[in-house]
């Protein structure tokens, strides 16, 4: 329970269209927060670790979105670039309760 | 019982040699690795990436902590061998250990020479060898700003360049008259000290450093002949001293370092050394590639496999630093026996020497263009004759039959010097991996990963490993790294099986990625509503963000608002509305764009749909793959040379044209007189008044590659130029690559082609009301989005 209990409300599950990505603010943070086609919600830093690109503006395939700057690929789930480029982004585990999108790690 | 092996050191050279070992025969040994780093092995060459800011330490590491755990390896790292008791056949360490071998190698490697100099014991003075040492040259570079490099070799100027990257001022102290004379001639030095002058590298030649003064830290450096310089850190890359004391001391023969024979064997047949602490016949080397190539040799002497033994090694250097592009191999110098084949190219700053003994190459130097230093060093290391080539010819680049002879190369060649990778490491991942392309080849083994210049070689072995199916083309042509099929195959299949959805055909053709990628998402997307506009439903999520949100993405996140003003026109009441409304939106940049329109740049995300409801004009479309604009001068409506009205043609056309998705952005142009004020001989289609009738041109470009027009055909009537403008978009919206824009696209299917199709009236007509039929399906993008609820969404930003 003491989990859950950390978690944030951020947003109606309706109103994330698939596989586009949605721009929140919590804590100060910006994140970018994405609906897959499986159904999943992934959030992750709205960063690209590259030249600090806007993610939830980015084109997403099956778990990976791609940066809309410079089209670094990057996965929602563990939030590792895909090589040939390299760094990391932090992911920030989500939960769905009664029709709401949560948010913890924050 | 396993035989007992023991490696002093834990570099690189000792890391591949065991790796070789447990390839041949992972049971063989009890392997006790010893080395007095606190780090598993990592790629000492790249420590001047690192240095550079192009990678990180935790990309360099080549063996991480697990490596040793899997493969049962036991590692004392921290730690350093002080003795080596041969009687007993055991090692002891500074902390006491005392472990026994059956088979010793010594692999301690060399360390950074420090010139003993008075000062050089100073805070600030560092070498560069370990990743201590370019941890203590980043720090320094953050507090302070001056840097003194010594020694203008290989090391030298990488580190140089690494520190000028990471904001220093930096000198380069040089002994002799030319940089890297061990790998470069005069010419070449020259050519090289020119480039790096360019790149802000101030040199201090022939000066002979005699002390370092400083009260704590280092002050600054004097010269023999009296002048000096100032400095916060120096860097000395004078050369290595090869680690050998521990072999001297247990009263192995030692020269410059450990000596051993053809079977990396010392002067104790018990024990071994490899790398840059061993000497083969009279040289020590301190390049990774002959330290690979003993650490071979010897896992074979230590397994039992046959080997001819280590034969010496011909070096080949190539520089790592952006914009010198340098490769060095074999003899560097002419002497009496050696003829020189010499280009020199001083307008493009390019200079190739091939050296030539009894009809072999024996020496390679080239300068501002060594993409043919593979190919020739592969010719000296294989002693080919040249005797067929002509002399001139030896230099020109490999056409597609002289290329690198893969073939020939033996699996531990190294390819990739970088990251030393071998040919036998690339085949076995391309076999095991499936690997087609060169990017997935340098994904799985790193080779070409670093300075790229291997590519060529890369992609030749793969050609031979995969014979016909290897196209290398396909990284290019093959719509994305999803599907080897090209557009044509794509869209052919799209018509004949009649599929419907971007995901049935990714499924149908068996695309890699079930879900596509940002090169193939958008491409699908318009090919089906390119084939099917009546039935077809646009799929914003396959859009890339410009097109998604209908206006184009910042570097900072913000977005641009350009409306539609046909033929460059406006109104004075549209004029104070968009001067309000950049006001009110605190707007940082109202410009006029390229495409003679009103642009308002920086617009934040949340206020883009409200400047459009505020400003209530019609998108420019100034971000998408569509037409942008068709430029106009005045024409005869207020030129005296103006022999139509281009105002008003440039306005219909602009009208007639708009909203509808085409390969790539396109651009029109209407001029009243051949004057060409409107300059639309670089267009995609250009319209030129004259006095009977209007000529057409298509096919031009003035961005990229700049391409001047080629005439269509000349028309007489306002009618007859909007139909053949429809007809040619949509003969391009139907055979052009998404993403190839008019020019390339007319040079692709061919000038006449184009000219061919719409010189035949009926096809003008059935490709005009083919493009009409497209175009009822559009709507005006900004007011579609703000009637619909859940579009408008995109913009919002949930505050929490």
């Amino acid at each position: 329970m003491s989990t859950t209990m950390n978690m944030i409300k951020v947003i109606k599950l309706e109103d994330l269209a698939i596989q586009i990505g949605k721009e929140v603010h919590v804590k100060e943070k910006s994140i970018a927060i994405f609906r897959l086609s499986n159904g999943d919600v992934r959030a992750v830093s709205n960063r690209c670790p590259h030249k600090n690109g806007p993610l939830a503006e980015g084109i997403v395939s099956g778990e990976f979105v791609f940066c809309p700057l410079h089209d670094w690929k990057i996965s929602l789930v563990t939030g590792e670039v895909q090589k040939p480029d390299d760094g990391c982004i932090e992911v920030y585990p989500t939960e769905i309760r009664d029709g709401y999108v949560y948010l913890g790690g924050l | 019982m396993k035989k007992k092996l023991v490696m002093i050191g834990n570099g690189m050279a000792g890391a591949r040699c065991i790796e070789e070992i447990l390839k041949r025969d992972a049971d063989m040994f009890d392997i006790t690795m010893i080395g007095d780093e606190p780090y598993p092995n990592y790629n000492r060459i790249m420590l001047s990436n690192v240095l550079q800011g192009k990678t990180t330490f935790s990309e360099i590491n080549i063996n991480d902590w697990d490596w040793y755990k899997e493969n049962h390896i036991q590692l004392i790292s921290n730690e350093r061998v002080t003795e080596i008791q041969r009687e007993q056949q055991q090692v002891v360490t500074n902390q006491g250990k005392v472990i026994p071998y059956d088979e010793l190698i010594i692999a301690t490697g060399s360390s950074a020479f420090i010139l003993p100099v008075p000062g050089h014991e100073l805070e600030g003075v560092v070498g560069f060898r370990t990743i201590e040492d370019t941890e203590r040259m980043m720090d320094a570079a953050k507090q302070y700003k001056k840097a003194v490099v010594i020694g203008g070799g290989l090391l030298g100027l990488e580190a140089a360049r690494g520190l000028i990257d990471r904001g220093m001022d930096v000198h380069v102290v040089h002994l002799l008259p030319n940089l890297m004379e061990m790998q470069l001639d005069r010419e070449a030095a020259k050519l090289l000290q020119k480039d790096l002058e360019k790149q802000g590298m101030k040199f201090l030649m022939e000066k002979k450093t005699t002390e370092i003064y400083g009260d704590q830290r280092v002050e600054g450096l004097r010269f023999d002949d009296g002048t000096s310089v100032e400095c916060d850190l120096v860097v000395m890359a004078v050369g290595i001293r090869p680690n050998a004391a521990i072999g001297r001391e247990a009263g192995l023969a030692v020269g410059r370092a450990i000596q051993v024979n053809d079977y990396m064997q010392t002067s104790d047949p018990q024990i071994y050394a490899v790398g840059e602490c061993a000497e083969h016949r009279g040289i020590a080397y301190g390049l990774v590639a002959p330290l690979y190539e003993q650490g071979i040799v010897l896992a074979d002497v230590l397994t039992g496999k046959e080997t001819a033994g280590y034969q010496g090694s011909i070096l080949s250097t190539q520089l790592k630093v952006a914009g010198c592009d340098l490769f060095s191999g074999g003899e560097i110098h002419e002497s009496d026996d050696t003829k020189a084949i010499v280009v020199q190219d001083q307008l493009k700053g390019v200079y190739k020497k091939v050296l030539v003994r009894d009809n072999k190459v024996v020496g390679v130097v080239l300068y501002g263009d060594a993409s043919d230093g593979t190919r020739l060093f592969s010719m000296l290391k294989k002693e080919s004759d040249i005797q067929e080539f002509t002399n001139a010819s030896v230099l020109h680049k490999a056409g597609e039959e002289s290329g690198i002879d893969v073939a020939s190369m033996s699996a531990n060649e190294t390819v990739c010097g970088c990251n030393g990778v071998t040919k036998g490491t690339i085949v076995g991942a391309i076999l095991e991996h499936g690997l087609t392309t060169f990017n997935e080849v340098k994904a799985v083994t790193k080779a070409g990963g670093s300075c790229g210049k291997c590519r060529g070689v890369v992609e030749a072995i793969l050609a031979h490993t995969l014979g016909d199916k290897f196209d290398a083309s396909a990284e290019v042509t093959g719509m994305c790294s999803c599907t080897t099929l090209s557009r044509d195959e794509v869209v052919e299949a799209i018509r004949e099986k009649g599929m419907h959805t971007p995901k049935e055909v990714r499924i149908v053709l068996g695309f890699k990625h079930e879900e596509g990628c940002s090169k193939c998402r958008p491409a699908l997307n318009y090919y089906l509503r390119m084939l099917r506009p009546d039935e077809y439903e646009d799929d914003k999520a396959s859009r890339f963000v410009n097109e998604r949100m209908d206006g184009n993405i910042q570097n900072d996140g913000t977005f641009s608002v350009v409306p539609r003003m046909y033929g460059g026109t406006t109104t004075p009441e549209d004029l104070i509305r968009i001067g309000e409304v950049a006001k009110k939106y605190n707007v940082p940049l109202v410009k006029i764009t390229g495409a003679a329109r009103v642009g308002l740049f920086g617009v934040k995300k949340e206020d883009v749909p409200k400047v459009w409801a505020e400003l209530e004009m019609r998108s420019g479309y100034a971000y998408s793959k569509s037409l942008r604009n068709v430029k106009t001068c005045v024409g005869s409506q207020f030129c005296r040379f103006g022999t139509q009205d281009s105002l008003a043609l440039g306005i219909r056309l602009e009208q007639e044209i708009e909203m509808v998705d085409t390969p790539h952005k396109m651009k029109m142009g209407v001029t009243g007189c051949p004057r060409n004020c409107a300059e639309v001989l670089t267009k995609d289609f250009g319209v030129v008044c004259v006095e009977n009738g209007f000529q057409l041109y298509f096919g031009g470009n003035g961005g990229t590659e700049v391409r001047e027009c080629d005439s269509l055909t000349t028309v007489t009537t306002e009618d007859e130029v909007v139909q053949m403008a429809k007809a040619y978009v949509q003969l391009y919206r139907e055979t052009g690559i998404y993403g190839e824009r008019t020019a390339p696209w007319v040079d692709r299917v061919g000038v006449d082609k184009v000219r061919m199709v719409l010189e035949n009236q009926d096809q003008v007509e059935k490709l005009a009301a083919r493009f009409e039929l497209a175009r009822d399906t559009y709507r005006e993008a900004w007011s579609a989005t703000l009637e619909d609820e859940q579009r408008r969404n995109m913009y919002t930003i949930e505050q929490r």
